[in-house]
């Protein structure tokens, strides 16, 4: 096969992703890994290298945004992004030593558990706070924004600092190891665990991507496990998928579409995982 | 509406700015630099029809079999199509330190020292992790 086909596949595949990606309400990274990863023959070293750099990409293009509307938080931001780009270096080291089939089983057990917390998972538009612990309050970690759903200004706390940090270790690690993006999991922490409003949570998480992923993303660039006729083609089918997965937004059935992405997660994680066991080549 | 409570701190938008203008100059490069590369303007380091051989290794076993460069060693070879591309991948990396080494004076003139040190620790973190110091083993 000419080498021309795989790299217009990957866009074209991207291109779906990131429609789906956005209407579903997941990064693109988390559907790009698995589904790359098992379907294409590229090796999953180069596939995670990519997927960081996708995620990585997609946070970039969404951060200025999310910041000057000041539903990104700098000021809860910066501790976390702190411990988990920390965390995804490690993780990123951990995930080039070990053996693929190691990592496809991992990845997919990770996806599975992914695809209950999708299913399962309840979010809070504004999550109660009864009282911000110290460590919050010490950083300054508060602030109001503007909702314009209830036209009306919204200040918001949070609490349980201190064991949300600890879970963005392992979350941190988990984004290096398997090059994914972690929205899936930093937006329950921020918003279920430590009591941030949705909007804030959502948008920080997405901001936060752009420091976890940069420092995982370094780790394999300097292993030499970025490929351009990879990266490029994905980033920029992503990319486009995901302006027009926004156009279609606004008619799309977001319930029926979510289920959809639950399903394609369900579809690559068993596929990585069965790939990993050596059982689905 | 948006009231002086509901702004964006001055940090934020100092690290909007830069991540705003830094972002798109790395997108547009990348792109730029990948229609050179397969339009096979400038030679490759690995033949564009051969990438397929080696695409299915493992990372170290593609050094090995192309004695491809790691950490910052690909810059020596920006002359050749495929590590073109480096160029704006780094930046792309990169921008997040260069943020916050533009809030960092923000920060510190407000005395709020507490993300002073979180800032400059980040930077350390991150300049470790794109510094090509860190190994990962053989396999």
């Amino acid at each position: 096969m000419p080498w021309w086909v795989w790299p217009l596949s990957l866009f074209v595949v991207t291109f779906i992703l990131g429609i789906l990606a956005v209407l579903g309400g997941v990064g693109g990274g988390v559907l790009f890994v698995p589904i790359v990863g098992g379907f294409f023959p590229f090796n999953i070293d180069f596939v995670r290298g990519a997927g960081l750099l996708v995620a990585l990409a997609g946070a970039l293009a969404a951060g200025p945004g999310l910041l000057k509307r000041n539903l990104a938080s700098l000021r809860l931001a910066l501790p976390v992004a702190l411990i988990a780009s920390a965390a995804a270096i490690v993780g990123a080291m951990i995930g080039l030593a070990l053996k693929p089939n190691v990592v496809n089983t991992l990845l997919g057990a990770t996806i599975l558990f992914i695809v209950v917390i999708m299913a399962t998972a309840k979010k809070s538009d504004f999550p109660v706070v009864p009282k911000p612990d110290a460590l919050s309050q010490s950083l300054g970690i508060m602030g109001i924004y503007r909702e314009e759903s209830l036209g009306k200004d919204v200040e918001w706390n949070v609490h349980k600092t201190p064991l949300g940090l600890v879970l963005f270790i392992v979350i941190g690690v988990m984004a290096g190891m398997f090059g994914l993006g972690a929205g899936w999991a930093n937006v329950p922490v921020l918003n279920i665990l430590m009591g941030a409003p949705l909007k804030i949570s959502v948008a920080t998480s997405k901001f936060l991507l752009s420091i976890t992923d940069t420092s995982a993303a370094w780790v394999y660039l300097n292993q030499g496990a970025v490929l351009p006729m990879i990266v490029v083609p994905s980033l920029v089918g992503i990319m486009l998928g995901s302006i027009v997965g926004v156009k279609i937004l606004a008619k799309a059935k977001p319930k029926a579409i979510k289920w959809m992405v639950i399903g394609l997660l369900l579809f690559a994680g068993a596929r990585s995982l069965l790939k990993g066991l050596g059982i689905w080549k | 509406m948006t009231n002086e409570k509901t702004k964006a701190s001055e940090e934020q938008i100092a690290y909007a700015g830069v991540l705003n203008v830094g972002m798109w100059f790395g997108l547009f490069l990348l792109v730029v630099t990948f229609i050179v590369y397969i339009s096979g303007v400038l030679p490759s380091y690995v033949p564009i029809d051969d990438l397929p051989k080696y695409w299915t290794m493992r990372v170290h076993d593609f050094n090995v079999a192309l004695n491809a460069p790691t950490g910052w060693h690909w810059t020596a070879l920006v002359g050749k199509g495929d590590y073109l591309n480096f160029v704006g991948i780094a930046i792309l990396s990169g921008l997040t330190i260069l943020c916050y080494l533009v809030i960092l004076p923000i920060l510190f003139r407000k005395k709020v020292m507490a993300y002073v040190v979180i800032a400059i620790v980040e930077v350390l973190v991150l300049s470790l992790a794109a510094s090509g110091l860190l190994k990962v083993g053989g396999h």
